[in-house]
């Protein structure tokens, strides 16, 4: 019998309280808002095609448009306390930052050989690109949101995506965008289980070595 | 077999004004079917059917609804005017919507028709189409948006509804602006949307009369508003303190619905 020598690791914690209550509202918030706009958009496609009735929130039109007016508010104040506790803890800063399309490059490339690195509680290249493009999907849902629901008191935030038409179109693709993100998200929570629990306790496993 | 020439009269007759609470009773069954086939909505009663007294999801969607009407009340600024488009940007054919099929649309005679007015206003005289007419005419080319999503751009003419409730007499700090109509139809407005400047009784609609599936012979046109906001048919105006909701609205859409 031999006795492995237990390597020194301790509890760290990766994910800032604020974050993890964010996280989990704004799960619930794009849920709502998300399926709630599936039944929405079925009252009259834009393309040739519908979301099946089971993937839908509401019931009815007056059902849909209830919840999604109703979860907008939990969706946008959620979103404007994380980004200003994102900038004043200066959280983005250290967690997204420094960002360049050289290490995106590469850790795009070691991750489709399965060849990335991963250190825990730091976000590799690709990963921060990532979350900024949810975060960037989030403001552009908002803003063609409030375009589509007062074109006409807010009409110059709707011109500038192009008048009420275009707006609509902006704001599916802003949701289709978010919504291969959500995907992409899940898949590898899937693979990686425990990135579920710390997005819950907030603390991951950190061997002595890796920490730095 | 050959059916008796008045029997397939009357029952045709019959279909007819059985269509629209036929229409009515299999909307509401496919919504309770859709409660208990969709997957997302397997708890009853988030879909406001059982109303604002209901479960607790409908309570608080209500209470939401509710809070959006005083938002969007605040938003609304009386001095915004819609944009308004070339004619050469009119969108032709211009859709059909109502909540029974075409065939239903009512048929309206003018040589009878008149406009009652009723609740706080001084002159309670009925107007007819003439007298209407007679009155300073506003013409709009805007965008009607639906709550379905789509939109199209039109024209219409006719008296701005401000002219019309200043010639009534009618109590213009009052609350709301009700209309009832020859289909069935019933909607209201809040004061401050009902003055605003392109806040119309539509008499014409791409510069003829309105047609029947248009509204003849009156229709209100509201483009700070989602369509529904806009009655077609009006038979009655009336001025009330008292919300009077509307025929969505009383089903779950939001009644502000400003644009």
């Amino acid at each position: 019998m031999t006795i492995v020598p237990e390597t020194p690791s301790r509890l760290v914690v990766i994910h800032p309280l604020v974050v993890r209550i964010t996280h989990w509202i704004n799960a619930v918030a794009v849920f709502c808002m998300l399926f709630s706009g599936w039944a929405i958009y079925n009252a009259s496609p834009l393309f040739p095609f519908a979301f099946p009735k089971w993937a839908t929130l509401g019931g009815w039109l007056g059902g849909a448009l209830a919840w999604h007016f109703a979860a907008m508010w939990l969706f946008a104040l959620n979103g404007l306390a994380y980004l200003i506790y994102g900038l004043l803890a200066r959280h983005f800063a250290t967690t997204f930052l420094p960002l360049s399309p050289g290490a995106i490059w590469r850790d795009a490339r070691a991750a489709l050989r399965f060849r990335l690195v991963h250190r825990v509680g730091r976000y590799n290249a690709v990963q921060r690109l990532a979350y900024g493009i949810a975060i960037a999907l989030g403001l552009l849902l908002v803003a063609s949101g409030c375009a589509l629901w007062k074109p006409v008191q807010w009409q110059a935030l709707a011109n500038l995506f192009g008048g009420y038409e275009w707006a609509r179109r902006v704001h599916f693709a802003a949701m289709a965008g978010l919504g291969g993100f959500i995907l992409l998200h899940l898949a590898l929570v899937a693979i990686v289980p425990s990135t579920l629990l710390a997005m819950i306790t907030g603390r991951a496993r950190v061997t002595e070595e890796t920490v730095r | 077999m050959p059916r008796d020439p008045d029997d397939a009269a009357r029952l045709k007759a019959l279909r007819r004004d059985l269509a629209p609470d036929l229409a009515r009773l299999e909307r509401r069954m496919v919504l309770r079917g859709g409660l208990s086939l969709g997957a997302l909505t397997l708890l009853s009663g988030c879909d406001l059917s059982t109303g604002s007294n209901g479960t607790l999801a409908d309570r608080v969607l209500w209470a939401m609804s509710r809070a959006n009407d005083r938002v969007q009340q605040w938003l609304f600024d009386p001095a915004t005017l819609a944009p308004t488009y070339p004619a050469s940007m009119i969108d032709s054919p211009f859709r059909f919507n109502a909540f029974y099929p075409p065939d239903n649309i009512p048929e309206i005679d003018e040589a009878t028709w008149k406009l009652e007015v009723s609740g706080l206003v001084a002159d309670k005289a009925p107007w007819t189409l003439a007298k209407l007419r007679a009155l300073p005419q506003e013409s709009q080319i805007t965008r009607h948006i639906c709550i379905e999503g789509w939109s199209q751009i039109g024209q219409w003419s006719g008296v701005p509804l401000r002219t019309f409730l200043e010639r009534s007499g009618a109590d213009l700090t009052a609350k709301y602006v009700g209309f009832k109509c020859a289909d069935r139809y019933y909607g209201s407005l809040d004061m401050p949307s009902a003055l605003h400047p392109q806040t119309i009784l539509a008499l014409d609609f791409a510069g003829q009369p309105l047609a029947p599936e248009y509204g003849y012979p009156l229709r209100v046109r509201v483009p700070t508003k989602l369509g529904f906001k806009s009655p077609k048919h009006i038979a009655a105006i009336f001025v009330t303190n008292d919300y009077p909701g509307g025929y969505w609205e009383d089903q779950g859409y939001n009644w502000f619905s400003g644009i």
